[in-house]
């Protein structure tokens, strides 16, 4: 679905991007994960051309992204960030069908999309009408992943999409993300620095640092045979945090 | 659909005004008077004379100091107003000696101007001091002011800039006072009467003079010139409107020092109105019967009511009009940005009363200039205030906006002015309020208001008359801060309102 060749990036002087070569398969969940500042998010930016990278080819389907065409690919994205990006003047209602209306769609072709989406993200109905800073952030995250899915895009871009939530509810968002996920059969690609979050998720695993792609697959091939001496180390890592998690 | 319903209701307000402001109704005459008592009875005594001609006539009091009622005069706002003959050749012609009368005569008809002979008093120049204060410091004439640097000295403001005023007399005598500052000519005599000043200017028809026991300093070294109180009429006044011009000639020769001096007492020292005492002097000196009534209270109230609404409301929609799209540009496009929030910046620095004097000769002299100034005036908060609440929208919202594939128009429909609104409100909150006060000052280009009570007020010493303007506009700046509170809550959706 995404194929970057050779793409690059740099913020003031440092490199966010060097020289990364990866393709996105259509249909499947793809996660990408390492430490701060590995370019992770960098990357999944420049997939939705919020950024253009210095160098390098970056294809959507087969098209580079470029200013005419950029608006109509972007109806083909849904986008998702860590705290929602929820327009706080609007009501979750109006925050999910916004672009619909934009684009004409009728009034029952709206209400049942909006339907379809409440059930499938387990959002209650008479959360609707009620402004984000009146929903809980759970709350918010599915109306995020509502307003990303309206339009019924091929490809769903989450940025850390459950980031800022509490353990309890983060835990049955992961639940409820799997069930979204295999339910539609999207592309996905979603952001996150938690590996637990990232075998549970995602089927392609893809281990970032410092701007570079260490390894790339599952997280038992990771183990088995680690492709650089810091995925082991950041596997290990991720995991006595955990017992310290489990122990406090 | 409501913003242009908003623009048609705005360009017609607009188009009323303008012809209000320009066009004078035809066969009007218009009398115009500087902003000191004894200018303000000539004018309703020459608008007495006028009106018992049973010709139209208007009078526009109190308009402002010389520069202003001559550029009027000269464009064509005003018919006819007294002038005095040492103003006319220092301050208008900025001349160091007197210009003859020949010389001036020549001059004004270039400038389609006429001027009569005297209307019968001098009304000169000279200094003052309290009359103990005088004796006890042995000070007779100008020239012994010089032993004593540490006097307090008052001058009207007037005074203090004019050519023929402070500047030139300090070089004539070679004084040395230190605390020389300016104040309204009316003040400065309270201000000795209280004490609290030891010499000021004088009129030499003023009736403060004797109130306050003030003696006049002898101008030994002769440097105050004649100011012979003459008329200043528009050449083609005697053709346009024989009547009035016949009407206002009357008062030539008929006015001497004393009557003056008694005229302005009534008003200053008895607190009767300028038309009072203008109508019984045209009655028992000239013979004539005036008759016309005087308002009451309420009628007064309501009139300056309208007339600081149509200021505020008019100056206020425009500057909306053209304040918000400034602010979106310049949050658009920094650099242009800055170069716009620059400008405005620097049009808040002009002095007001600077702002309104430019702008009489562009939109002479009423609500036109005051309009322009306000509006102006209300730039600057509107504009940074939209410039800061748009760039002020979070970028992780910007960035979902264009992510969800929103053109830039709707981007900036949708998101960002709704975002912006809020602090775009109080940007024209702020705006309101300051211009409910700035429009006070359009009383002294003649815009009404509550600016003119006021105004007349200070010059009568007359509390009740600044309190009816005074408490009126401070009601119609808190009625205006609860109205934007009230429209701030309908408008701002619940999810940003009070953050």
């Amino acid at each position: 679905m995404f194929s970057l060749r050779q793409i690059s990036k740099t913020y003031q002087g440092h490199p966010a991007l060097d020289a990364i070569d990866l393709a996105i398969a259509p249909g499947q969940t793809t996660v990408l994960i390492g430490p701060s500042g590995c370019g992770k998010s960098t990357l999944l930016r420049l997939l939705i051309g919020l950024i253009a990278p210095d160098a390098g080819e970056l294809c959507f389907d087969g098209q580079p992204l470029l200013a005419t065409t950029l608006r109509d690919q972007r109806l083909r994205m849904g986008y998702v960030i860590q705290q929602g990006g929820l327009f706080p003047h609007l009501t979750a209602r109006a925050n999910v069908i916004l672009m619909a209306g934009q684009l004409g769609w009728s009034d029952r072709r709206i209400s049942d999309r909006l339907e379809t989406l409440r059930r499938l993200t387990h959002f209650p109905a008479d959360g609707l009408e009620r402004y984000p800073s009146e929903l809980s952030g759970g709350q918010n995250q599915r109306v995020a992943l509502m307003r990303a899915l309206m339009l019924d895009p091929e490809v769903l871009l989450l940025d850390e999409p459950l980031g800022a939530l509490d353990p309890m509810i983060r835990f049955e968002l992961q639940q409820d993300l799997k069930a979204v996920f295999e339910t539609l059969g999207k592309t996905v690609v979603l952001v996150t620095h938690d590996l637990a979050e990232a075998a549970f998720l995602g089927e392609i695993i893809v281990l970032m640092r410092a701007g570079r792609i260490l390894q790339l697959g599952t997280l038992a091939e990771m183990i088995a045979a680690p492709a650089d001496p810091f995925v082991e180390q950041f596997i290990r890592a991720q995991r006595s945090h955990h017992i310290a998690e489990a122990l406090t | 659909m409501r913003v242009r319903r908003l623009q048609r209701v705005f360009a017609v307000a607009l188009a009323v005004l303008l012809l209000q402001g320009c066009g004078q109704p035809e066969g009007q005459v218009v009398i115009g008077s500087k902003k000191f008592t004894e200018s303000v009875i000539l004018g309703e005594t020459l608008t007495a004379l006028v009106k018992a001609e049973g010709v139209a006539v208007r009078h526009r009091a109190s308009l402002g100091g010389s520069r202003i009622l001559f550029n009027a005069l000269a464009s064509g706002e005003i018919d006819a107003y007294v002038e005095y003959t040492g103003t006319l050749s220092h301050e208008i012609l900025a001349r160091e000696s007197p210009a003859d009368e020949a010389e001036l005569r020549t001059w004004l008809s270039g400038q389609g101007i006429r001027m009569t002979g005297s209307i019968g008093f001098q009304n000169n120049f000279a200094l003052g001091m309290p009359e103990p204060m005088a004796a006890a410091l042995r000070i007779e004439t100008i020239s012994d002011l010089a032993g004593h640097p540490d006097l307090r000295v008052r001058f009207g403001s007037e005074f203090m800039e004019r050519a023929d005023g402070w500047p030139g007399l300090r070089e004539h005598y070679r004084l040395n006072q230190r605390d020389v500052r300016g104040v309204e000519h009316e003040l400065a005599y309270r201000a000795l009467g209280a004490g609290e000043a030891d010499l000021t200017e004088l009129y030499t028809t003023d009736a403060e003079i004797a109130y306050y026991d003030l003696r006049t300093l002898g101008d030994d070294l002769s440097y105050f010139p004649r100011y012979d109180a003459v008329l200043l009429y528009r050449a083609d006044l005697e053709q346009r409107a024989p009547r009035a011009f016949a009407a206002i000639g009357q008062i030539l020769g008929r006015i001497d020092t004393a009557q003056m001096i008694a005229l302005n007492a009534a008003v200053k020292i008895e607190g009767r109105t300028e038309a009072e005492v203008a109508d019984e002097f045209a009655r028992t000196h000239l013979g004539i019967a005036v008759d016309r009534p005087t308002p009451g209270l309420l009628a007064r109230l309501i009139r300056h009511t309208l007339e600081h609404l149509v200021l505020v409301g008019v100056s206020l929609v425009a500057a909306i009009c053209v304040a918000v799209p400034l602010g979106i540009i310049a949050a658009q496009r920094r650099r242009l940005g800055q170069i716009v929030l620059a400008t405005v910046g620097v049009l808040q620095t002009i002095p007001a009363l600077a702002l309104l004097v430019f702008m009489i000769p562009l939109f002479g002299i009423g609500a036109g200039p005051a309009l322009v100034a306000l509006f102006l005036y209300s730039l600057l908060p509107i504009v940074r205030n939209t410039h800061a609440g748009i760039t002020g929208v979070p970028a992780p919202l910007r960035e979902s906006a264009e992510a969800l594939g929103l053109s830039p128009a709707a981007r900036l429909r949708r998101i960002e002015l709704p975002l912006a609104l809020p602090t775009l409100l109080a940007g024209i909150k702020t705006a309101a309020v300051i211009n409910v006060g700035a429009a006070t000052l359009g009383a002294l280009v003649g815009a009404g208001g509550y600016g003119q009570p006021i105004l007349t007020g200070i010059r009568l010493d007359d509390t009740a008359l600044i309190l009816e303007g005074a408490i009126p506009s401070a009601l119609f700046a808190l009625g205006t801060q609860w109205l934007f509170e009230r429209a701030e809550r309908a408008v701002v959706p619940r999810g940003i309102r009070g953050r």
